[in-house]
């Protein structure tokens, strides 16, 4: 079957570069809202507020194996594996504990994937730094329901961000670009 | 104003943490989605990819075997597949900058800061499919223009040299891959 001319890429060939412009195949699913009262968002919302059920296990579970990491760490030390354990570990909390309900402890596991992931070796990473942050994000946890929690956090993820920040300033001073990049603002657009 | 029709989207959502996987998929069905496959690291993801040939791909950067980064500059490798245009819209909790810019050079199309929102998550949608963006071919890129805006105020060299020479229609890749017999 032959395909219709729009069904091509049309392409614009410059000097040292191609514009193309692939078929605009998702033309297909837009069209004009009939419905005001429609709304996706909501709706997404909706099901996710459904889905929150279970956050709280799901937070549990995340935890935990931040705390296997730290246990392998402890035993094995600073090794590739233990080191991308850990920082997956933080990384996924760091991601995901908002969406959970748990923003505090999304603000400490920040902290922890600064430090592991911009030493400049791995091996130089105080463990016991480590250890404070994970500490700190079970007892953010297991303390969610305290009236001062929002405080007592804030407070906690200062002082580890603070150290955290100083071990990189000092550890990454040789190079400079480097330091910059990880002090700079950040550029993804939010949630 | 414009709506769009998610129940006929197909989406491949990629993260190789299953409480986001259901995140998503719990969001894509609630945007009205029916289409939703799933993959755990990057190397089931471009396998799904290229079973699925979804409209649009949700991949995580952090994965096992390789990562979103890698994922997407193989999706971009034109005769590769079927569809190296396809959105990706790449979730990361990285927002550092030397982070953006290497996804937006591997041919990220969106980016989505973890953590996410329904509407952050619809926003991204909402452009990829509402407003794509042309595609750029260089020596050493091929993926979504770079260049979301032209700034009147650019003062600097012009890195894209040549005036335009020819405009043709070139036959789909995927007919070029054919066989004949």
């Amino acid at each position: 079957m032959s395909r219709r001319k729009e069904d091509s890429p049309s392409i614009a060939t410059y000097a040292d570069h191609e514009v193309i412009t692939p078929p605009h195949e998702l033309r297909k699913v837009v069209g004009p809202a009939t419905d005001p009262n429609d709304n996706p968002v909501a709706r997404a919302e909706a099901a996710l507020a459904e889905l929150s059920s279970l956050f709280g296990s799901w937070m549990n579970a995340e935890c935990d194996r931040l705390e296997a990491a730290r246990q392998d760490l402890k035993r094995s030390g600073f090794t590739e594996k233990t080191h991308e354990a850990l920082f997956r570990a933080a990384h996924d909390i760091k991601g995901e504990a908002s969406t959970f309900g748990y923003p505090a402890i999304g603000s400490i596991a920040e902290s922890l994937c600064r430090l592991v992931e911009h030493a400049p070796e791995i091996t130089k990473i105080p463990i016991a730094l480590v250890e404070q942050h994970v500490e700190a994000v079970r007892a953010v946890l297991r303390e969610y329901a305290r009236p001062d929690r929002d405080e007592v956090a804030r407070a906690l993820t200062k002082r580890l961000r603070d150290v955290t920040d100083e071990f990189l300033k000092n550890t990454n001073s040789f190079r400079p670009e480097y330091l910059e990049g990880i002090f700079a603002p950040p550029l993804v657009p939010g949630a | 104003m414009v709506r769009i029709d998610f129940n006929r989207l197909r989406f491949l959502v990629i993260d190789d943490n299953a409480h986001m996987r259901r995140i998503l998929r719990t969001l894509l069905h609630g945007f009205g989605t029916r289409e939703v496959y799933e993959a755990e690291d990057g190397a089931a993801g471009l396998e799904a990819f290229t079973h699925y040939v979804p409209d649009i791909v949700l991949v995580d950067w952090m994965m096992p075997i390789f990562d979103g980064l890698e994922l997407t500059q193989m999706i971009r490798q034109q005769g590769a597949n079927a569809n190296p245009y396809v959105p990706i819209i790449m979730l990361t909790g990285h927002s550092e900058k030397k982070r953006v810019v290497s996804a937006r050079d591997a041919g990220v199309t969106e980016f989505l800061a973890k953590p996410i929102s329904a509407k952050s998550l619809y926003e991204r949608i909402f452009n990829v499919v509402v407003n794509p963006r042309p595609f750029v071919k260089t020596k050493n890129y091929f993926g979504p223009d770079r260049r979301r805006n032209v700034n009147p105020n650019y003062v600097g060299p012009e890195r894209r040299k040549g005036g335009k020479a020819e405009m043709f229609n070139e036959p789909p890749l995927l007919d070029k891959a054919k066989v004949p017999g």
